[in-house]
């Protein structure tokens, strides 16, 4: 850390500018607007699973393949996965203080959601269309 | 307020302290606002098994029968059963925070009865898709 007593610069010149990134409002907003789009299509998901139990392979996948439970699938996921990106980045800076360690866990959760975001997107598409 | 115990520590760090979980007596509500990001992380994990079954789905019959299998067994529905609680008790949570963003619900018995709706809620809509779906299974 910083060796404050041997600084000429006043304490107010070295917080400046340290404060807040100015961006929580837009954090919160995100996360406010994903909530509110999740209440629906988390009950869409489940009542899509349900509808899919015992069902053999064939049957699963001409149902995801089908417009409705694809769309479905495809805002779930997409909404589901940036909403569990930004709560997973709140954990992160509220418990992951070391400098190197907080920034490369904020990578690693970025690069989670992406791949999960992509695999699954690319295999709703896959069943849809292949 | 609480303070860093050793008295001998540098003066940077014996700086007051926010009041934190090991000096507040467990709560309902605080004990939902954790549950709320264990569930949340919970689910965040989980997603793993969810890109996986898609994925299989998405691959050929073989890969669909592992997932399937795996998915059925004993594990399977434990693990299944743990995700559809999470999934509801996060899904209960958010509710309780839009009440709050409306400004009501914060004050001393409306509070409690949130966090026993939260629990309550979750469990409920838990049993009611397990029962469900065995019957319709």
């Amino acid at each position: 850390m910083f060796n404050e007593s041997h600084s000429l610069r006043t304490a107010t010149s070295r917080v400046r500018y340290l404060g807040a990134a100015r961006s929580g409002t837009q954090h919160n907003w995100h996360m406010r607007a994903t909530s509110i789009a999740l209440v629906p299509l988390t009950i869409g998901f489940v009542w899509l699973v349900l509808s899919l139990i015992g069902k053999d392979y064939a049957t699963v996948r001409s149902t995801l393949g089908s417009p409705v439970p694809a769309l479905l699938m495809l805002l779930f996921l997409g909404t589901g996965i940036f909403h569990m990106m930004l709560g997973m980045q709140t954990i992160i800076e509220d418990y992951v203080h070391g400098a190197h360690s907080k920034h490369w866990a904020l990578l690693a959760n970025t690069f989670f959601c992406v791949v999960i975001g992509l695999a699954c997107v690319y295999a709703i598409l896959r069943i849809s269309f292949v | 307020m609480a303070e860093v115990k050793t008295p001998s520590a540098p003066a940077s760090s014996r700086r007051p302290l926010s009041p934190h979980l090991d000096i507040y007596r467990p709560m309902l509500t605080m004990m939902m606002s954790i549950a709320h990001r264990i569930t949340g992380t919970a689910l965040y994990v989980g997603t793993l098994l969810l890109v996986w079954w898609l994925v299989a789905a998405a691959t050929d019959a073989k890969s669909f029968s592992v997932i399937s299998t795996f998915l059925a067994s004993i594990i399977g529905r434990v693990i299944l059963f743990g995700f559809t609680w999470a999934l509801f008790h996060h899904l209960m949570g958010g509710l309780r925070h839009f009440i709050w963003d409306t400004g009501r619900g914060m004050d001393h018995p409306e509070r409690e009865y949130l966090a026993q709706a939260t629990l309550g809620g979750g469990i409920i809509l838990t049993i009611l898709v397990w029962v469900i779906a065995y019957a319709v299974r």
